[in-house]
């Protein structure tokens, strides 16, 4: 039996007196691929920085032991530790758009990781670092490694900087969610061609991520991590099929990527929302042309169904949503809700339409407390008097599931769960029929995810509420839409009934999102 | 109910607590934790019990004039501080000279976030009327308060009204700037858009919304006024342009003394301190509460961890 690359014994980390990590173990294989899984404050990215001995601000190792190739690099002095990094263990950070030095040239940045560990003159690095960047599947990368990061979209930085990371042939390579920033499909290629490079390399891989489908798809062993533990570990198959500790169970239960679900069945019901032949031009600076952010999208929301909208960035989902929530104008085209022209009624219209946005952080005033969010709407509304908004405000918090005691605190006393229960109550206030939810659960951890997901499920059946779901992610889309719209560039590419969309597309696009859904493969 | 799990109802809240007293509370304490925060405090203390108590304070008139003991040194029997020129006590000028400095500061930042808050709001909000308030903006930082100072005497006379506007137009533009940036940068938050879907008009979003959230960028603002005024008085009042004697003045104090450098520099010298200090407890609280208060420190890092 060889020996282990790298050993993680009972490791403990503090960031001054709190515990961010609290008896972590593991151990790498030499060509390896282990993903470590968990939630945010998990403790996965903590173990991750320790490794490489770069553990922000206060952040210290209290306990337990790091060896790589046998060698004890807990407690490395900074020398040792700076060959340690980039020259024998490689790092992929998460976000491509802030890790690169916006105003050094691309090939000067891969060149200048290969001269600061000696691996290679000046002259020398710079014919080095255009092989790297064509490695990393850039074309033409002699003109390439010339420009700018801001000329590189996010899938093409992250290749940058999965070349910069292998650039000195390094044993493990740490990847802290390389990918939870870029498309579905983007991601896809970009772990393809990570899978690939450290295959042909044989460098072992340590992945960082919160997505449990991911890691399945692309890891041999998986290490599951909870509260700053590791609860469970095993080959990536047998944890996903077999989980043994309640946690993982939980986690496996609420991936909605990994539940082999029963599409929902839409029985006919008129239509609430119906949007015909809309579209969006916008002037574009400078030149002349006009960008089309949406071109002639029509569909609709049934009466107590929920119609989902999916497309990836660019697509033109969010334009849509604006629309339809009246926050930008249509060029062309009609908005109409239950028959009555969107745009002319404005203010009756807006009542019976609420949304609910992505950040729960971001779309709660921090000045306001609880009560006073979701009595916002019912003020500008005009709706009841002092006392029956206090009560109303009662009753929301009980139908979302959090307690009436609530409605005097501040959105930072509330979890992020919490706030997007708030965002929720709050568009319920005036009593709408249709619930805009505009990427409503992509900023949430998947038990969280699964939970608010839930939550508008049931909502949905108790109120007989519509819903126009905007997101990315086809695996949710698939658990909770009746139907739904498949947008690309702008256009609408296939829409109609949830399995019959999903279950057999028409379209090629649908097809390559649905591949894209990690961990799609592993039951099948 | 409903039929979500109970666990997500207690899911790890924090502590309960009246929110914006706990803001306070968070504020008072990183303050106390800065030691640049407390020196800052400290003096500002000292000033605005001298400024405020003055007339209590005081051992003399500070108009009186005592003929016979005229360029006493400091520490001399009655007069703590030394005499002037005219044998007036040193000590009840600079308290009184202090607080006239602390009124026209006061009164030319009451000035100037009157008029500066309300233009930045709407210069942020409204992209049409930016254009026009920026300019006009800029034009005011182009243009020399004192020219503004000698103009606006020319008019009034001098007196401490006269500095307080002179000093308050003066310090309009950057009142506007700040609250314009910070009205520009929440206009674009998510919980703005929430509030465009409930169909809340303007002024419901600028009083509501953007002007809770953008009063510790003004506060900060006001504390980079103040000193600023302070000083602008003190030049003014030494130019004659401000405060007229026989009133006290930090600056008119100054002047005075020049005349007699070479016989005791005393008169001078303490005038001069405590412009410093009135000065460098504004800046260093200013700072400190300014760190305090940044929404960088506060929020907790939520990435992906």
């Amino acid at each position: 039996m060889t020996e282990p690359l790298l050993e993680v014994d009972d490791l403990e980390v503090s960031f001054g007196d709190v515990p961010a990590v609290r008896g972590a173990g593991f151990r790498l294989m030499p060509g390896e691929r282990v993903a470590v899984v968990g939630a945010s404050g998990s403790g996965k990215s903590t173990t991750a920085h320790a490794i490489m001995g770069l553990l922000p601000g206060t952040g210290h190792v209290t306990s337990g032991r790091i060896r790589f190739r046998g060698e004890d690099v807990t407690h490395a002095g900074e020398h040792r530790l700076r060959r340690l990094r980039g020259r024998e263990i490689g790092l992929v950070p998460q976000d491509p758009m802030s890790n690169l030095n916006p105003v050094s040239r691309v090939g000067h940045q891969v060149a200048e990781t290969l001269v600061a560990h000696g691996l290679a003159g000046r002259g020398e690095a710079k014919r080095r670092a255009v092989e790297i960047l064509a490695e990393a599947g850039l074309p033409d990368p002699a003109r390439r490694a010339r420009q700018y990061p801001h000329e590189f979209s996010g899938g093409m930085r992250q290749r940058v900087l999965i070349a910069i990371g292998l650039a000195c042939r390094p044993d493990l390579l740490i990847a802290d969610e390389p990918t939870s920033a870029l498309d579905v499909t983007v991601q896809r290629q970009i772990l393809d061609h990570l899978e690939k490079l450290t295959q042909d390399l044989g460098t072992a891989l340590l992945l960082v991520t919160h997505d449990l489908g991911l890691a399945a798809d692309r890891a041999d062993h998986v290490v599951v991590m909870s509260d700053g533990q590791v609860v469970e570990t095993g080959p990536a198959r047998e944890i996903l099929t077999d989980p043994e500790h309640e946690y993982t169970r939980r986690l496996v239960a609420a991936a909605p990527s990994l539940t082999t679900t029963t599409h929902r069945s839409a029985p006919a019901a008129e239509p609430v929302l119906e949007v015909a032949g809309v579209s969006k031009e916008y002037r574009i600076r400078g030149g002349g042309g006009a960008l089309r952010a949406a071109d002639d999208v029509s569909f609709t929301v049934r009466r107590g169904q929920t119609t989902a909208i999916v497309g990836e960035s660019g697509s033109g989902k969010t334009t849509t949503a604006h629309m339809v929530l009246g926050l930008v104008a249509p060029t062309s085209g009609t908005i109409q809700l239950d028959g009555t022209d969107v745009t002319a009624g404005r203010r009756t219209a807006r009542r019976a339409m609420q949304a609910v946005f992505q950040d729960p952080y971001g779309s709660l005033d921090p000045m306001f407390t609880v009560e006073r969010l979701i009595t916002e709407p019912l003020r500008i509304f005009g709706i009841g008097d002092r006392s029956s908004r206090r009560a109303r405000v009662a009753e929301l918090l009980d139908q979302v599931g959090l307690t009436p005691s609530m409605a005097q605190r501040y959105p930072n006393e509330l979890s992020g769960g919490q706030r997007q229960r708030v965002a929720i109550a709050r568009a319920l206030a005036p009593s709408p029929r249709l619930v805009v939810c505009d990427e409503a659960v992509s900023a949430l951890d998947v038990l969280v995810q699964d939970q608010i997901l839930r939550l508008l499920e049931s909502l949905q059946q108790e109120l007989g509420l519509s819903y126009l779901f905007i997101s990315h992610d086809l695996a949710v889309v698939r658990s909770i839409a009746h139907d739904v719209v498949v947008m690309r560039n702008g256009r609408v590419v296939e829409q109609g009934p949830v399995a019959q969309v999903l279950g057999s597309p028409a379209d090629p696009y649908t097809q390559q999102l649905l591949d894209a859904i990690p961990g799609a493969g592993v039951f099948s | 109910m409903t039929a979500v799990d109970p666990v997500a109802a207690g899911e790890p809240g924090s502590e309960h607590g009246s929110g914006l007293g706990r803001v306070r509370g968070r504020v008072l304490r990183k303050l106390w934790q800065n030691p640049m925060g407390v020196v800052g405090g400290v003096l500002l203390l000292i000033v605005l019990i001298a400024g405020v108590f003055a007339p209590w304070l005081a051992p003399y008139p500070p108009t009186q004039v005592h003929f016979t003991t005229p360029f006493q040194q400091p520490f001399t029997v009655g007069f703590a501080l030394g005499t002037d020129d005219l044998g007036r006590d040193v000590l009840s000028r600079v308290l009184y000279g202090t607080r006239a400095s602390l009124e026209v500061g006061v009164l030319s930042v009451l000035l100037a976030v009157a008029v500066g808050v309300p233009l930045g709001l709407l210069a942020g909000y409204w992209r049409w009327l930016d254009a026009v308030v920026s300019r006009l903006a800029d034009v005011m930082l182009a243009f020399p308060f004192l020219i503004l100072a000698v103009g606006l005497a020319a008019i009034n006379g001098g007196g401490i009204g006269n500095a307080a506007i002179a000093l308050g137009i003066a310090n309009i533009p950057t009142m506007v700037r700040v609250v314009r940036a910070e009205t520009l940068r929440l206009k674009e938050s998510d919980f703005v858009l929430a509030a465009h879907t409930m169909d809340a008009g303007a002024t419901r979003i600028l009083a509501h919304h953007i002007l809770p959230n953008a009063l510790s960028a003004i506060i900060v603002q006001a504390t980079v006024i103040m000193p600023s005024a302070v000083l602008g008085e003190a030049i003014l009042s030494f130019l004659g342009l401000g405060i007229q004697p026989p009133d006290p003045s930090l600056g008119i104090m100054l002047s005075d003394a020049q005349q007699y450098l070479f016989r005791t520099v005393w008169p001078g010298v303490f005038p001069g301190v405590a412009i410093a200090v009135i000065c460098l407890g504004f800046n260093l609280f200013g700072d400190a509460l300014r760190d305090a208060l940044d929404p960088k420190a506060q929020r907790v890092r939520k990435g992906k961890r």
